[in-house]
């Protein structure tokens, strides 16, 4: 098992400036992992939600249908889906961003749909009026009208898919769920917080830049709101 | 340059909004359409741009039937003003105002010319102007940029529905008189639907009133005024209109009559004990057949009551008079424009009839704004 290194020195009482020289490296490194896991599955979902949504916003039909299966995917528990893809795909980094990546699709499907969609139509009668075809629409006018939106997706996105890449452990993805594994197992709290800790870090850090990022990239028209 | 042949439109095959529509258009003319709202008229205007598509019938634009275009390159060619305004909020006002020029692929430095040449044309200052977005302006400010927008491509024809319908009185007639000046300049041919009568008469060249999609009179706005083709048209302009509005009254319909007056050889004293017990500070001086000589007021009396004794020794001679049938406009714009106190009206023969005050100006203005009864 991935997580086996972490089980070193399990009877020795270290305090934190100890544990941190004997462990801050492979913590870094499982931080890196876990970045790496979540961002992957995050960009992975928005390549293929942020289009579907937009093709969905066309076809309200076969948007309710997609929308409720998404929604279907989210409520499944997390343990019981990394468990189900495993006879299918094994154990390792692949079934983890898997299952990751269908989690993530929900909320920025959801926001993607519906930012098209609230886009007012007195817009739209004005982009057509003035001559607009379906294309010059959706990149002069509903793509950017919805932006903050879809961004809002990717967020809440984004946060969630890191809390709960830490489960990804389970089926040797790696990440910072080894350590925290490895310390319920131990009875180490040390442990637990050494991955507990740089998760919500990376949780808020992630949620601070892409608001950083959505506030660059919105035109200065749509900021007050 | 824009022509109807019975058009109609039907929606779900029952509910019948225009109904055999026939209209010629003439390059440069101001149409306006108006009527109760479900008229008619908005779609009237949509089935141009092909927003909506007839149901029967043809419209031909410059002797092309539009069916036979390519919607959106018609749409192009075709200015579009819609009442909410619309302005993308994610795009500054040059870039709002440069969206059709850019669809079209005009050249960068074309472009950049024309929103210039568009912001100074409604004296919006292009440096202040260009990089704001729609949000930082006014809805009057907004609406202006809306005109402008659909001006951009220079195109032949445009459209406007119900453009002013959501601004502020004060803004909405600013526009409508900016827009007067700005069609004097460019002679477009303008659709423009509203449902406010003021609005029409005021724009239009042509008034085409709807009701329950059929076209009730099609007449210029004095032509709709004297004679409405019966009584839902009648109603529909309002009777206050209907009635001589100030423009129409003379200066007899609103001077006081029968003035203070004395003759010229009145003594001073008497003359200032007739204005005391008549309260009024002017004298008008006339002659024994009422012929108007002169004005004298009771600040030159009390000026130089000591070195004259009779007011013809004191009256002013060049006092600025109007004649009868003179229009009570022209009257109020004297006295307004040479900060008159009053102006005495006169018939042909000089003989003094009345006198128009600020006073018979304020009572004409109420009446026009609250009606006769006001006034009374």
């Amino acid at each position: 098992m991935p997580w086996l290194p972490w089980y070193g020195e399990m009877k020795q009482v270290l305090s934190w400036t100890e544990f941190l020289a004997a462990r801050g490296s492979s913590i870094l490194s499982a931080t890196g992992e876990h970045l790496l896991l979540s961002l992957g599955a995050v960009l992975l979902g928005t390549l293929i939600a942020v289009p579907l949504g937009i093709l969905l916003a066309r076809h309200e039909q076969v948007a309710s249908v997609v929308l409720g299966i998404s929604g279907t995917i989210q409520t499944i528990p997390s343990l019981a889906f990394f468990g189900f893809v495993l006879p299918f795909l094994g154990i390792g980094v692949v079934p983890a961003m898997t299952v990751l990546f269908l989690y993530s699709i929900l909320p920025i499907l959801r926001n993607t749909y519906t930012g098209i969609r609230e886009v007012s139509p007195a817009y739209l009668e004005a982009g057509v009026g003035m001559g607009m075809n379906r294309r010059q629409l959706l990149t002069w006018i509903q793509f950017p009208l919805a932006f903050p939106v879809i961004m809002s997706g990717i967020r809440v996105s984004t946060v969630y898919i890191i809390s709960w890449a830490t489960l990804s452990a389970l089926i040797g993805a790696g990440g910072l769920g080894d350590p925290i594994l490895a310390g319920i197992h131990t009875y180490d709290a040390k442990l637990i917080i050494a991955g507990a800790l740089p998760a919500a870090m990376l949780a808020l850090l992630a949620s601070w830049s892409l608001g950083l990022v959505e506030r660059a990239v919105t035109p200065r028209g749509l900021r007050q709101r | 340059m824009l022509t109807f042949e019975h058009v109609s439109k039907v929606y779900d095959g029952n509910r019948i909004a225009v109904a055999d529509f026939n209209l010629d258009v003439k390059a440069g003319e101001f149409i306006v359409l108006i009527g109760p709202s479900g008229c008619g008229k908005t779609t009237t205007l949509k089935m141009v741009n092909r927003l909506i598509e007839p149901t029967a019938g043809a419209i031909y634009l410059n002797g092309k039937e539009i069916r036979e275009q390519n919607p959106v390159a018609l749409r192009r060619h075709i200015g579009y003003v819609i009442q909410q305004i619309a302005l993308f909020p994610n795009m500054t006002i040059a870039q709002n105002v440069d969206v059709v020029p850019r669809l079209l692929g005009w050249p960068a430095e074309r472009r950049r010319q024309r929103v210039r040449e568009l912001l100074e044309l409604v004296g919006m200052d292009p440096d202040e102007y260009s990089d704001r977005y729609p949000s930082e302006l006014s809805g009057g400010q907004q609406q202006r940029i809306g005109v402008l927008r659909a001006l951009a491509a220079e195109p032949p024809l445009i459209l406007m529905d119900e453009p002013f319908g959501a601004l502020d009185p004060i803004t909405r007639e600013n526009l409508q008189e900016e827009l007067k000046a700005l069609q004097a300049k460019l002679r477009k041919t303008i659709l423009f639907v509203t449902h406010d009568m003021d609005e029409a008469l005021k724009l239009a060249d042509r008034i085409v009133v709807m009701k329950d999609g059929h076209i009730v009179q099609v007449a210029a706005p004095e032509e709709l005024l004297r004679h409405p083709a019966n009584e839902f048209v009648a109603s529909f302009i309002g009777k206050d209109r209907l009635a001589p509005g100030l423009e129409l009254r003379t200066v007899e319909q609103v001077m006081i009559g029968e003035p203070v007056t004395v003759r010229p050889h009145t003594g001073v004293a008497e003359g200032v004990a007739t204005m005391r017990r008549k309260k009024v500070d002017t004298l008008l001086v006339t002659d024994e057949s009422g012929r108007l000589l002169g004005a004298v007021s009771i600040e030159e009396l009390n000026r130089n009551y000591q070195r004259a004794h009779q007011v013809q020794d004191l009256m002013a001679r060049d006092v600025p008079v109007v004649f009868e049938g003179t229009p009570a406009r022209e009257a109020f714009d004297l006295i307004i424009q040479e900060k008159l106190e009053y102006l005495p009206v006169m018939d042909r023969e000089g003989r003094l009839k009345g006198l128009v005050t600020r006073t018979s100006m304020v009572n004409a203005l109420a009446s026009v704004v609250w009606g006769d009864e006001a006034s009374a």
